[in-house]
């Protein structure tokens, strides 16, 4: 029996009929099954789970996805690779949020190590991780919520050299970067390697997110030219707040799914803008017509 | 009878937001960088402007009865 059907059949035997919270029944198959599938035919938790879906069977951590994502929509999920960079206070709740949605590769961009005054925001921060290397406890934290992601970590900072190999074959790269220079040089070689790019930004209780694809015009729409970039932006005088950089996370999240399951529509050559302070929400027009 | 425009000032410009912003009285023509002036607000720290919620330049003109959103450079992360 070939391999694929030989692993097919073993799912389908160790899986269980489960039913969704409003009655409708599904295939189910636990994560120790799952891993003892792993242990026997020597593949990685993420393409067992493929291999499930494939044969029709949910995988029980993404059993409250598929009422939103179909089956396939859950293997697209998987066969996706992401590129997060900046494990800050965007980046740390993106891993979060895109492990436990399935993605199923996940590059991890950042040279800084965690600093007390990253407790307030960075769901990453731990006391005990002070100190260390924050893409380290990035994939620590995507080994304990879902094992079957595999991560790549970059220690390091973006420049013009590095970051297009960086990025390598990523299928969307998200910028979680606080300041304003390097978000040009992610975007810059995110045009060469042919990559949608969502961004978002915050300050204080203000944050704003948009989507760019290659052949937009993408920053320079938000910030103007690059060369006349200020050092830094207003977050430098108001700070950032745990409540604007976890909502602008979900959203980042949310439009990079989007992308990756080819749905719309985007936030393409649009800007959201969310201040909390006064609860304004809109979506701006970034280019007439 | 008077022009007026809805304001509103984000992020760190919030500290120049006028009394009355919701009905902010202008002369019709006055260009935004005009407007800008008039609040006190740096021109340097103006980085997007929007009109009626589509991106506008400091040159746009208001007749009144717009919604005008002034924001600051942003790149918290």
């Amino acid at each position: 029996m070939p391999v694929k059907a030989a692993l097919s059949q073993a799912i389908c035997q160790v899986s269980t009929r489960a039913t969704h919270p409003d009655g409708t029944p599904y295939r189910s198959i636990r994560m120790k099954d799952l891993e003892q599938l792993c242990h026997v035919h020597g593949l990685c938790g993420r393409d067992v789970e493929i291999a499930a879906l494939e044969a029709g069977v949910v995988p029980e951590r993404y059993a409250r996805n598929i009422k939103v994502y179909s089956l396939e929509d859950q293997v697209a999920l998987l066969r996706s690779c992401v590129c997060v960079v900046g494990m800050g206070g965007l980046g740390g709740t993106v891993v979060e949020i895109l492990a436990r949605l399935g993605v199923g590769t996940l590059l991890l961009v950042d040279g800084d190590t965690f600093d007390e005054s990253n407790l307030n925001r960075q769901f990453l921060c731990r006391e005990e991780g002070l100190g260390k290397p924050k893409v380290q406890e990035a994939a620590r934290r995507v080994g304990a919520v879902n094992s079957s992601v595999v991560v790549h970590v970059h220690q390091a900072y973006l420049n013009e050299d590095n970051t297009l190999s960086i990025l390598g074959d990523s299928d969307v790269a998200i910028d979680c970067l606080g300041g304003l220079k390097a978000r040009f040089v992610l975007e810059g070689a995110t045009r060469k390697a042919g990559c949608p790019l969502v961004s978002a930004a915050v300050a204080g209780l203000y944050g704003h997110v948009t989507t760019i694809f290659p052949a937009d015009l993408g920053l320079q729409l938000i910030y103007g030219d690059a060369q006349s970039l200020p050092p830094v932006g207003a977050e430098s005088s108001l700070g950032c707040l745990p409540q604007i950089t976890t909502l602008f996370a979900a959203l980042e999240c949310s439009e990079a799914t989007k992308i990756l399951l080819k749905k719309r529509p985007l936030l393409r050559h649009r800007l959201m803008v969310i201040d909390l302070d006064d609860m304004h929400a809109e979506v701006m027009d970034l280019q007439k017509g | 009878m008077g022009a007026y425009i809805e304001l509103k000032l984000f992020a760190s410009l919030k500290t120049y937001l006028p009394q009355g912003a919701a009905h902010f009285p202008i002369t019709s023509g006055e260009r935004v960088e005009a407007l800008i002036k008039r609040l006190g607000i740096p021109p340097d720290e103006v980085k997007l402007i929007f009109v009626n919620g589509v991106k506008a330049q400091i040159s746009s003109i208001l007749g009144g009865g717009e919604r005008v959103g002034i924001f600051p450079p942003v790149g918290g992360g």
